[in-house]
């Protein structure tokens, strides 16, 4: 403000010229030139009368400095100065001005003047200001800032070569990588067969809230409650509805039948009959919420957000077996192997932990067989491939974006491949060697990768906000995939080609291999 | 890694400490290299510790500038004369700093025997902190800005003044970053050096 009101003021001075220079000086003028008069004269007076000097001291100061700064006001000076600017004054806004000067904007030079006077601003670097810099400094990093140095080496490291662009793009940015013209000799729907709403699901990443069942029977869990819906009915029924603020926090079915095991905010794992929508038991042991389940006979293994992974006998009234303490935070991914060999783990700590069931029995050992840590965010998509026992896939978070194959009888990665995105889920096809991939952002897509050459065969976009969890239909030919955006969409992407399959068929049907394809 | 003490066999020593805190900030420093791609991913190796996989720069001029870089801070560690290294990320074109990650140092335990001073903390105990510190760096891509440019990194000593200029050292001008938020991750400590790692960005809105 106080800078307008100085630049009207400058240019009150610099327009004025002309008008009033004819005509007599204003009253306010006259008077300052009478004071500078009797200022001298008192002046003098004091220098010879210093008896005078004590009493009348106050008057010639204040009438100087007025007559001083008068002068250099006066058009009459401006106009003998001719083009030369006024030069900045702190004691201009003291004059009286109100009255006769109106601004005109229009003729005012404000950038001059402001430039002006922010340089004027820049050089009073005033002693003050450097004292209250430093008494900031000081609280602020509680150190003197004379009594710091701040070293570093000469010799600075390489800048990255140019025309480099930083990889990390892809997690920030929604471009649409082209897939991989591959010839496909089946025709895969780019959309979604069906969708289905699902209000209130949980977007956790490191949850696992639907399973299908060998029966065709869908389980969701949407908030506290816990849906089935029949894929060859359509009939939808309330399963159950947890008490208070908690939700459902992991759903598993049994290999074969109709129950069903519920992880839940408090820690306990509930297995319910579904035939008869009776709970059967309550089993307690963790300490924080169950995020996974997985099944292997009569074994359910749950996963913990301790990062404590227990193996309860569902059938014994001490239920738990072993615990097992391999992760040091959320555990997220649970996976039994089809045949019962091995157990993979993935938690929030990056690690994925691969367990060896115990000679005889259908719960793991106490100590890893291994651990991969090649992860560099929290592993939850797991997979085990149907064909191949041995070979488990893994996805990791943001910071990892990785589909890694491992070899879990010698302990190595296989192979490894960048998605360019969160993994959230992945499946393995039965029908096709293919396996199919559910993503974050950018593009919350589905992407179906041939196995083992890890070529995409086809991208699945609709979906608006991350995908979080897929499951498969018993029969292997449709996916489901349930994202943030609160749908469920399912895709028919691996309907087998009945020409094609006849001889396949035979070995697919067979019971046990069935059941591997649910898993 | 830590040197051994005559008294207990796992005890720390003050070397020992500097040693532990300067393999963090090697590790820290690459892992943070590589996570917010300052530098083409091929140029990076896996290397096991802490029970995690790093990704570790391969670059010989990398390597190079951060052992001299780390050796120095850790004989003036040794003298407990360094308050904070940090970390500064810059535009190369703009000179603009981007980001800047600071790892404050306090001094822990008897300060008036040096050399003396020795920590009893298990090694595992620190391993598991320094761990859990690594993973926060790593999923930090999850919430900081892209670096969309091309961009150096530089690292900067705040030492007491007394310090003497080592040859090929130079004091620098205090890096800040405009508009800047900043994130603080968990912190360690060997009960003889306490570092707190902090991450300051620039906010984009």
């Amino acid at each position: 403000m106080s800078q307008f009101k100085f630049v009207t003021e400058m240019n009150n001075l610099v327009t004025m010229d002309g008008p009033l220079t004819k005509g007599p000086p204003p009253r306010w003028q006259r008077k300052g030139q009478e004071n500078y008069q009797s200022s001298n004269n008192l002046s003098l007076n004091s220098s010879k009368q210093k008896s005078f000097s004590t009493s009348i001291t106050k008057t010639p100061t204040k009438s100087e400095v007025k007559s001083k700064k008068t002068p250099t006001k006066t058009p009459n000076k401006n106009r003998s100065n001719g083009s030369k600017t006024p030069t900045p004054n702190k004691t201009a806004s003291k004059t009286p001005v109100a009255d006769r000067f109106i601004p005109v904007r229009s003729m005012s030079n404000f950038d001059l003047a402001h430039y002006k006077l922010s340089q004027n601003e820049d050089t009073s670097d005033s002693p003050t200001q450097k004292e209250l810099q430093k008494a900031m400094f000081e609280n602020l990093h509680g150190a003197n800032i004379d009594s710091q140095k701040i070293l570093s080496y000469t010799n600075k490291p390489p800048t990255a070569p140019a025309g480099f662009q930083n990889p990390m793009r892809v997690i920030y940015t929604q471009t649409k990588t082209p897939a991989s013209v591959k010839s496909n000799n089946r025709y895969i729907p780019q959309a979604p067969d069906r969708i289905l709403d699902a209000p209130d699901i949980v977007d956790d990443y490191y949850l696992n809230l639907m399973d299908w069942s060998a029966g065709n029977v869908l389980a969701v869990a949407l908030g506290a409650h816990v849906y089935l819906w029949n894929a060859g009915t359509g009939n939808i029924e309330d399963l159950l509805e947890l008490q208070g603020n908690d939700y459902v926090c992991s759903l598993a079915w049994i290999q074969d039948g109709d129950h069903l095991a519920v992880g839940t905010t408090n820690g306990t794992v509930e297995l319910w009959d579904c035939g008869r929508a009776k709970r059967l038991r309550v089993m307690d042991g963790h300490s924080a919420r169950v995020g996974s389940l997985s099944w292997n006979s009569y074994v359910l293994t749950s996963g913990c957000r301790s990062g404590q992974i227990i193996h309860h006998d569902v059938r014994q009234r001490e239920h738990i077996i072993t615990t097992l303490s391999g992760h040091t935070q959320e555990v997220c991914g649970l996976k039994w192997s089809p045949d019962g060999r091995y157990l993979a783990s993935g938690g929030n700590d990056n690690v994925l932990n691969i367990w060896q069931s115990q000679t005889g029995s259908h719960h793991t050992n106490n100590q890893p067989l291994h651990i991969f840590t090649a992860h560099q965010a929290a592993v939850k998509a797991l997979a085990w491939c149907p064909w191949q026992g041995h070979v488990l896939a893994s996805g990791g978070g943001t910071a990892d974006r990785h589909i890694r194959f491992w070899n879990c009888n010698i302990g190595s990665c296989i192979n490894s491949v960048d998605t360019k995105s969160q993994v959230c889920a992945l499946l393995w096809s039965c029908n096709y060697k293919e396996i199919i991939s559910g993503h974050g952002f950018a593009n919350n897509e589905l992407i179906i990768w041939k196995y083992p050459a890890m070529t995409k065969v086809a991208e699945l976009t609709g979906h608006t906000a991350r995908v979080l969890h897929l499951v498969m239909s018993p029969d292997g030919s449709t996916v489901l995939s349930a994202g943030a955006d609160e749908t469920l969409r399912l895709w028919k992407c691996f309907v087998k080609n009945s020409t094609k399959t006849k001889t396949g068929v035979q070995t697919l049907e067979k019971p046990s291999i069935l059941k591997q394809c649910i898993r | 890694m830590a040197a051994v003490a005559p008294k207990n066999k796992s005890a720390i020593t003050l070397k020992g400490s500097a040693e532990i805190v300067c393999d963090y900030l090697n590790f820290g420093i690459n892992s943070i290299l590589f996570q917010r791609g300052l530098y083409p991913p091929e140029n990076f190796q896996s290397v096991e510790n802490y029970g995690l996989t790093i990704l570790m720069s391969t670059d010989n001029k990398i390597k190079e500038f951060l052992s001299t870089t780390l050796s120095q801070l850790k004989e003036w560690l040794l003298q407990r004369c360094v308050t904070r290294v940090a970390m500064i990320i810059t535009n190369v074109k703009t000179r603009e700093v981007m980001e800047r990650w600071d790892f404050y140092v306090e001094y822990e335990g008897n300060a008036d025997e040096p050399g003396g001073a020795v920590s009893e903390k298990p090694l595992k105990t620190i391993k598991n902190e320094i761990r859990d510190v690594l993973k926060q760096i790593a999923s930090s891509v999850a919430y900081l800005p892209l670096l969309d440019c091309l961009c150096s990194f530089d690292i900067q000593i705040y030492t007491k003044s007394d310090v003497d200029l080592p040859g090929e050292w130079t004091e620098a001008q205090a890096a800040h970053v405009k508009n800047a938020q900043s994130v603080k991750m968990r912190s360690f400590s060997t009960n003889l050096h306490k570092m707190d790692t902090v991450v300051t960005y620039k906010n984009e809105d």
